[in-house]
């Protein structure tokens, strides 16, 4: 018998996915909805705006299809997914010549928000400031682990490179904010 | 604070995804993969029929304009009222009630409405209950199974099957695809009656009530409060809460086989009162010594028990029970779900892979025919039973339990007329949304059984391992309380919780009225908060024409009176005990309940706490939290820090 969508709804990720990758439409449109909203939040977290994150998200979701066939199961879907994710950016930003504009999205946004609420305008300024201030490869890392609250060896997992160089960049973005923070106090 | 924790926080603040862009990209995915299929692997026959496929896709392209949404949608439930009337009519029994859509869930509604004789047996009252429900046997699906419905059974809708389950098929003014989360307002029914008012002494002086054990309202409450809401004011059962934590109370060492311990100590919420903690300990018998058991689960598996947190979660709590059982108990299980059945027959608890392997092969789906279930269970268990044996059946369900009876009523003296035989029931709810709580107490209460609420592993761990014995073995029956005031000492008193255990003050003595029941270990407590006479805080005044004058010689507060039945006897046995100034000390114990006490007033809204706060609760608890080797009164603790930002959230 041919498993019901309410059945699906508890499928895994990684069964969804290879089933999507062998081309089942019903399973790829689960997957997705699923993931989207996940998705979106990281997308922001590591462009800063809105309307960057929608559209980062919308360039994973189209290219998806064809990712997926690619997709083997050995890996969680969700470090998988992360990977692409994080190609995808560094991708977007390549290929724009968008990397000032992107890291001046986060003060964009802040001003959006400032109207909302004080305190949360306050930690904005304070979240663009710091994350303008870090190089990539360790935005992409905090993004993983405080963003979406990965483990040293999940984070490790996805960007492909040791867990020891996740603690390494963690200590390097924690010696960047304390610069920062020495900087505002002059 | 640390950078990084700082850092962390403001990334947690992400904003929520626009909810147009988000169609328009997971639509534009979803074209993308059909063109990326097309290109790749042309021929597929199994699952996209061309056929469907276009009628998909037809449909989504004429709902797609967002513009268009709202007059689409007032349309189409136009039809679907329309249609589900010229469905439903003919086939109403004389006697049944007028089926109540509720316009805002007609869009999607699809109703499996199953074979016409179950109609006869609809009636006014559960609709009643329920305005958005239809009559019982037609189940209305919310949002997220009707949507799957539509799009699973959207080429037949030309199909009215009215020989077997008729399915009605409305057309649906989303993308068939969208499967957004509910937001009909929940089902949940919640069982409770107004909080006990003052009594004046002199008017009403006996307060009478029955034992309550049930643990069920706090899980409801933990729940919600964990989802970030402030439980429904009537979900508040107040006894329960404070029942649900174990007491270091003192053992029973006489005759009866459990030990009331009198404590008056001071209000916390009001310096001119007093609170007298009545608290009662079973005794725990000797484990080794147990009875054998028959246990028999009755589990619901119809197609709303289909979440990871009701049927997955009622098998894994199974399976840790298992763990706790011996060889010579025995475990049958019986399922309910659009017709009952036998899914595994007595079977040794010792073979485990035989009872693992049943329990691993149910799956949720159909209706819900409670009647038969309970029936098939109850069978079963008067099969197993042997002398000296105790049976019991576990009703497990997330609350749809009427197919089949009318109502309530009559399913309760079914229940009754079974726990005269020998059988207990107990009951244990899960999963939220559909909850009937008012069903999962009134059987409960009539099958001599507890009433829990499962939400968490952790919970059916305390629920069915750590209390294994007290939730399978009751030491002592219809155990009733009645406390008489004494008019010269206590101007006047307010019971706090058992609303619903409320019992007449003829009915103590009565030995053919039911009360809850003790199992070993138990531990009940009941407070009460009295006003001396001559306090500032009495709140009522003296009647000027008051021709009673008060006089009695005794200093005495007040006189409790207990009665019991032990296991199996059909006497009453009374236990008597005056209440004093002088009695227990206040302990940890008393301090924690009165903790718990006042938290619940709170949530119920309670107007005799004055400016009393959850923060005083948390100090009082913080306080008072003694040993807690569960960790059940922290937990409460962060509860109450919870309720006290939500309290505070506009």
């Amino acid at each position: 018998m041919r498993p019901t969508i309410t059945m699906r709804m508890q499928t895994s990720d990684e069964a969804l996915a290879q089933a999507a990758g062998n081309g089942d439409a019903e399973a790829f449109g689960l997957l997705i909805r699923r993931h989207y909203d996940r998705l979106f939040r990281f997308a922001w977290r590591l462009t800063g705006t809105q309307h960057d994150a929608e559209d980062l998200t919308h360039d994973i979701c189209a290219a998806l299809p064809a990712k997926l066939a690619g997709f083997r199961g050995e890996a969680k879907f969700t470090s998988w997914l992360y990977r692409i994710a994080l190609n995808a950016n560094t991708d977007r930003a390549r290929k724009a010549q968008r990397r000032v504009k992107a890291r001046a999205g986060w003060g964009e946004d802040q001003h959006r928000r400032a109207a909302e609420a004080t305190e949360a305008r306050e930690a904005q300024d304070w979240l663009t400031t710091a994350m303008q201030s870090l190089p990539r490869e360790l935005k992409d890392t905090v993004a993983l682990t405080l963003g979406e609250e990965m483990t040293q060896k999940e984070a490790a997992t996805v960007m492909g490179v040791s867990e020891g160089t996740i603690a390494w960049r963690m200590s390097e973005v924690k010696r960047h904010l304390k610069d920062l923070a020495e900087k505002e106090a002059n | 604070m640390d950078e990084l924790d700082k850092l962390k926080a403001a990334l947690r603040d992400a904003p929520a995804p626009d909810a147009s862009k988000k169609d328009a990209t997971l639509r534009m995915a979803k074209e993308n993969f059909d063109t990326f299929q097309g290109s790749a692997k042309p021929a597929r026959p199994t699952q996209s029929d061309p056929k469907r496929v276009g009628f998909r896709e037809g449909l989504k392209t004429m709902f797609a304009p967002n513009t268009f949404r709202p007059l689409l949608l007032t349309t189409s439930s136009l039809v679907v009222l329309g249609v589900g009337f010229v469905l439903v009519q003919p086939m109403l029994a004389p006697d049944s009630a007028i089926l109540d859509l509720d316009t805002t869930m007609a869009p999607e509604v699809s109703m499996d409405l199953p074979a016409a004789e179950d109609f006869t047996s609809a009636t006014g009252e559960i609709v009643a209950q329920a305005p958005a429900r239809a009559p019982a046997p037609a189940k209305i699906r919310t949002r997220e199974s009707a949507g799957i419905a539509l799009s699973e059974a959207a080429p037949r809708s030309q199909n009215f099957d009215f020989a077997g389950g008729a399915t009605i098929i409305a057309p649906a003014p989303y993308d068939l695809d969208d499967v957004a989360p509910p937001d009909l307002r929940s089902r949940d029914q919640f069982a409770n009656d107004a909080p006990n008012p003052l009594k004046i002494t002199a008017e009403a002086p006996v307060s009478t009530f029955s034992t309550d054990v049930d643990t069920a309202s706090y899980s409801v409450i933990r729940r919600a409060l964990q989802n970030g809401q402030l439980p429904p004011r009537d979900a508040v059962r107040i006894e329960e809460m404070v029942n649900y934590f174990p007491y270091d109370y003192a053992a029973p060492t006489g005759e009866h086989p459990f030990e009331p311990t009198l404590t008056v100590t001071g209000t916390p919420w009001n310096p001119d009162t007093q609170l007298v903690h009545i608290a009662i300990q079973g005794e725990m018998p000797q484990l080794e010594d147990r009875p054998a058991l028959n246990l028999v689960f009755l589990i619901d598996t119809s197609g709303s028990m289909n979440a990871p947190d009701k049927l997955p979660l009622l098998i894994q709590s199974f399976r840790l029970m298992l763990s706790e059982l011996r060889p010579e108990d025995q475990v049958a299980i019986v399922t309910y779900a659009g017709s009952a059945g036998t899914v595994l027959p007595p079977t040794s608890a010792s073979e485990t892979g035989k009872i693992n392997a049943a329990l691993g092969n149910l799956s949720a789906g159909g209706s819900t025919a409670g009647e038969a279930g309970l029936r098939q269970a109850y069978a079963l268990a008067s099969q197993m039973g042997e002398e000296g044996e105790l049976s019991r059946v576990l009703l497990a369900t997330d609350g749809d339990f009427n197919v089949g009876m009318s109502g309530s009523d009559e399913m309760k003296s079914f229940i009754e007329e079974k726990r005269d035989t020998g059988t207990y029931l107990s009951i244990l709810g899960f999963g939220r949304g559909n909850l009937n709580d008012a069903l999962m107490q009134t059987l409960a209460q009539n099958g001599n059984g507890q009433a829990a609420y499962i939400d968490t592993l952790s919970e059916a761990r305390k629920v069915l391992v750590d209390q294994l014995t007290g939730a399978l073995f009751p030491i002592a029956g219809d155990v009733k309380v009645q406390v008489e005031w004494n008019p010269a000492e206590v101007a006047e008193y307010r019971l706090i919780g058992y609303e619903t255990r409320a019992l007449k003050r003829e009915d103590f003595n009565n030995d053919k009225v039911d009360a809850g029941d003790i199992g070993a270990g138990h531990t009940v407590t009941a407070l009460y908060e009295i006003t001396p006479v001559g306090s500032p805080a009495i709140l009522n005044t003296p009647l000027r024409y008051d021709t009673q004058t008060v006089a009695s010689d005794s200093s005495e507060l007040g006189f409790l009176r207990l009665r019991y039945k032990p296991v199996g006897a059909s006497d009453s046995i009374l236990i008597e005990r005056p209440i004093t100034q002088a009695s227990a000390e206040a302990t940890v114990e008393t301090r924690f309940a009165t903790a718990i006490a006042g938290f619940g007033q709170l949530l119920r809204g309670s107007d005799y706490l004055g400016d009393w706060s959850y923060a005083d609760a948390i100090a009082l608890a913080n306080e008072a939290k003694g040993d807690d080797p569960f960790g059940y009164r922290n937990e409460a603790i962060t509860l109450m820090r919870l309720a006290e930002s939500l309290a505070k959230a506009p």
